[in-house]
């Protein structure tokens, strides 16, 4: 029975990680860059919705729509600031500057609230549902973040399949040059990638700090790395392989603290992640790309 | 290079209009174009006029800088020197998507479709634009979204099937068949409504009853759609053949412009592909 229990916190944080692996892959499947600052919209999110319910004393939809709306704006306003300007640079360019933009987050976050954890209280009030005579144990927390999650995946996935503006983000993500000369503005495309990225990161926070109550600015740092590793782990740039990514990555996660170890349980995720990438250089569900000779 | 350009001069034609663009607006008007990458210079001094319902064809040995020419009259590269103009407009400082918007559409040398979408999807990446639907409609599905998609449906199978590829429209673009990818690409660019349509290279590959069949389908994109055509291509019976009008490039520089009998007999043409008099000696070694 306990096994079940692992596994179902495992999919429960996994959950979180695949939201925030969809809003890395997505960024980087149409403007082709690895957002490092995508963790800290994460961050971000959990305090405007602290804010909003501690502070304001508003109901907790409240506080998730406010870090919802705010880190939306963040998104792409920081996507307008510093990426945009480096658009047609080398990578590596805007790579250094996600970093920037990451510890300026961080930082700005330190003098706003002060690095000294926060309470967060969870934005679920329902009762934990216990199964097989008190076992098994689903906290109001796992429901919610699996649902979110499961409707976060196929809203995305209608999005791109069915919409203009998704077909014109997976133009843009497959050939920007022939899409830009085909009518699609593409600096419009990506800043809505990024304000979608970044709504997701909000929802992802508030999950988070749900879950794992203590709330500083350097909560979504690792969260979002491992976020990251979910994303390439699944297949950069696929939806449904940063779902796929984040989950396994969630299990895997709790199932190393359980049985293994609780201090080498990143260590553990890790060397599955460079065991996977060595057979499958592209991820699980990446696509290999086989270069004309 | 004054070589060339004292050669232009003796060129009879410089009004390239057919009879019935006479006295209209050109759809393309370029003037004195040109471009240097660092130290070199591409392009220099291309002048042309294309009129608004007229197949013209941009001629030159490999390196001319004909690929240069059309991405600078779609706004991919900003030019150093001179202008283009679409509809009477100046694309100076637009950008790429809004050039496009001015009623200028292409087609690409090394094929350049959106291969993990459907030919049909393809299509509807052309008509971005036209497509008129909320995104929160879309989302939700409104009835405007059935109505906008459904429409844009139409269309999209409308123009697949004038070039008789209705049948492969859901199927993703990558695994069609070459000759097949070459015509879903000038489908996509008419989607965009162009008022002219630049193909580069359109019958590179395709072996010669598919060339034949995409002669036909040239004049017929204009007669049905009455939009000026402007292409590049090396097979010089398709070129001969379809354009009433060609410019031919040698180094970055117009070396001659008129009907193909002109170009036929010009000897600054001859000498771009066949060499010098003196240097034919060395071909024949």
């Amino acid at each position: 029975m306990q096994i079940l229990q692992y596994l179902i916190n495992g999919i429960s944080i996994g959950s979180v990680y695949a939201i925030i692996a969809l809003g890395y892959t997505m960024v980087y499947g149409i403007a082709k860059m690895l957002n490092f600052a995508h963790g800290d919209i994460i961050m971000v999110g959990a305090y405007i919705s602290f804010c909003v319910t501690s502070y304001l004393g508003l109901p907790a939809w409240v506080s998730v729509v406010a870090a919802v709306a705010v880190c939306t704006v963040l998104g792409i306003v920081i996507e307008g600031l510093a990426y945009k300007p480096l658009r047609g640079t080398p990578s590596l360019a805007v790579l250094i500057t996600a970093i920037g933009v990451s510890y300026f987050l961080q930082n700005a976050a330190q003098l706003i609230w002060s690095s000294s954890p926060k309470n967060f209280t969870s934005v679920v009030t329902m009762k934990p549902i216990s199964l097989a005579g008190g076992k098994i144990v689903v906290t109001g927390e796992v429901l919610l973040t699996v649902a979110a999650c499961i409707l976060v995946m196929v809203g995305l996935t209608l999005f791109t399949s069915k919409t203009r503006t998704g077909k014109a983000m997976r133009a843009v993500s497959e050939d920007r040059d022939a899409a830009q000369l085909m009518g699609i503005n593409v600096n419009q495309t990506i800043s809505t990638t990024f304000a979608i990225g970044s709504a997701l990161a909000a929802v992802a926070g508030v999950l988070l700090c749900s879950t794992v109550p203590t709330l500083q600015p350097t909560t979504g740092s690792m969260p979002g790395i491992r976020a990251f590793t979910a994303a390439v782990f699944g297949g950069i740039g696929s939806i449904p392989g940063a779902m796929l990514g984040g989950i396994l990555l969630g299990i895997i996660e709790t199932f190393s603290k359980a049985y293994l170890s609780t201090q080498f349980s990143d260590a553990i995720v890790f060397s599955v992640l460079i065991v996977i990438l060595l057979v499958k250089p592209a991820g699980l569900l990446g696509k290999q790309i086989q270069e004309k000779v | 290079m004054n070589e060339y350009s004292k050669k232009i001069v003796k060129v009879p034609t410089v009004n390239l209009f057919r009879e019935q663009d006479k006295d209209k607006q050109p759809v393309l008007d370029v003037r004195n174009l040109g471009i240097d990458f660092g130290g070199l210079t591409a392009v220099d001094g291309f002048n042309i006029t294309v009129g608004p319902t007229e197949i013209s064809g941009l001629i030159g040995p490999n390196g001319a800088g004909k690929t240069t020419i059309f991405n600078l009259l779609t706004g991919v590269y900003q030019p150093t020197r001179g202008s283009v103009l679409i509809n009477g407009v100046d694309i100076k400082g637009m950008p790429t998507h809004k050039v496009n918007r001015l009623g200028i559409a292409r087609t690409f040398q090394n094929i350049r479709l959106f291969t993990d979408m459907t030919a049909l999807d393809n299509v509807k990446v052309g008509m971005h634009h036209d497509i008129k639907c909320s995104f929160l409609g879309s989302l939700l599905h409104l009835p405007s979204y059935y109505k906008a998609e459904k429409k844009a449906n139409e269309k999209a199978m409308e123009l697949l099937d004038f070039m008789g590829l209705a049948d492969v429209a859901d199927v993703k673009a990558g695994s069609l068949p070459y000759g097949v990818q070459r015509r879903l690409e000038i489908v996509r660019a008419l989607a965009t409504d162009p008022s002219i349509i630049l193909l580069d290279e359109p019958a590179a590959g395709m072996n010669p009853s598919e060339t034949t069949e995409l002669m036909h389908q040239i004049r017929r994109i204009r007669d049905t759609f009455h939009i000026a055509i402007f292409l590049i291509e090396h097979d010089m019976n398709l070129v001969m053949n379809v354009c009433e009008a060609i410019a031919v490039v040698n180094y970055g520089r117009l070396i001659a412009k008129g009907t193909p009998e002109e170009i036929r007999a010009n000897p600054a043409v001859i000498e771009a592909y066949l060499g010098k008099e003196e240097g034919s000696a060395d071909a024949e070694n």
